[in-house]
């Protein structure tokens, strides 16, 4: 019984990692790309971790299995986090069909500035002038 | 080696050479350092899977490093992006 389930689990989190791989060749952009990658292969490496720790059935293995998928899902976004984030800086082309880029209004690439639009008329003063000093 | 065993592992093989094409295909650095990214998680679910084959449980370990350095990389390909390096993409 637990052979059918872990096989079943190995067979489904494969099958992920493939729908990943398949989104990282098929989607058209930096962050759908990314959005393909993160999501699919942690979920397929947490069930691959299941499978194990289903396997072998000792403390000590399933202790490291349930580490390897903390860790997984603790590293993932925090690593997608930094990789879109340069990516925006060194300036990605979005695809042709984004219909919304809400940081581009607001955010300056030279300076590494976002305002809010909220700012009170002395502080966007202040900006201004730290921008024409620089 | 059951015969679902082999296929997982087939699958994750083909996983793999997708990810290549991104890879090698580009067009940015970035887009190069997502398919790594996935290279890495695809890797720690193959020595998984090689563990539950063979009957090693210390492959895991070999998995929570694989885990680790590929954060390490991210981390620090993505620091190199931001501070702007030499780039050739």
């Amino acid at each position: 019984m637990t052979d059918i389930v872990g096989e079943g689990l190995v067979l489904v989190g494969a099958l992920f990692m493939l729908l990943a791989a398949l989104g990282v060749v098929r989607l058209p952009d930096l962050l759908t790309r990314m959005h393909a990658t993160t999501k699919a292969a942690t979920l397929g490496v947490s069930l691959v971790m299941l499978a194990v720790a289903l396997h072998f059935a000792q403390v000590a293995v399933v202790a490291r299995a349930f580490a390897v998928i903390l860790f997984i899902m603790m590293t993932a976004p925090v690593a997608a986090h930094v990789i879109g984030r340069a990516g925006y800086f060194v300036g990605t082309r979005l695809w042709e069909g984004t219909l919304k880029d809400e940081l581009r209004p607001h955010y300056d690439p030279l300076t590494h500035e976002l305002r809010s639009g909220l700012e009170t008329t002395e502080e966007e003063r202040r900006g201004r002038d730290e921008t024409d000093a620089s | 080696m059951s015969p679902i065993i082999l296929l997982s592992l087939a699958l994750m093989s083909l996983a793999l050479c997708l990810a290549f094409v991104r890879l090698f295909r580009g067009p940015s650095l970035p887009d190069r350092v997502v398919a790594l990214e996935l290279f890495s998680s695809i890797l720690v679910g193959m020595i998984g899977v090689v563990a539950i084959a063979t009957d090693v449980a210390s492959l895991l370990d070999v998995a929570i490093v694989m885990a680790l350095m590929a954060f390490m990389a991210a981390i620090g390909f993505a620091r190199f992006l931001e501070r702007g390096g030499p780039r050739d993409d």
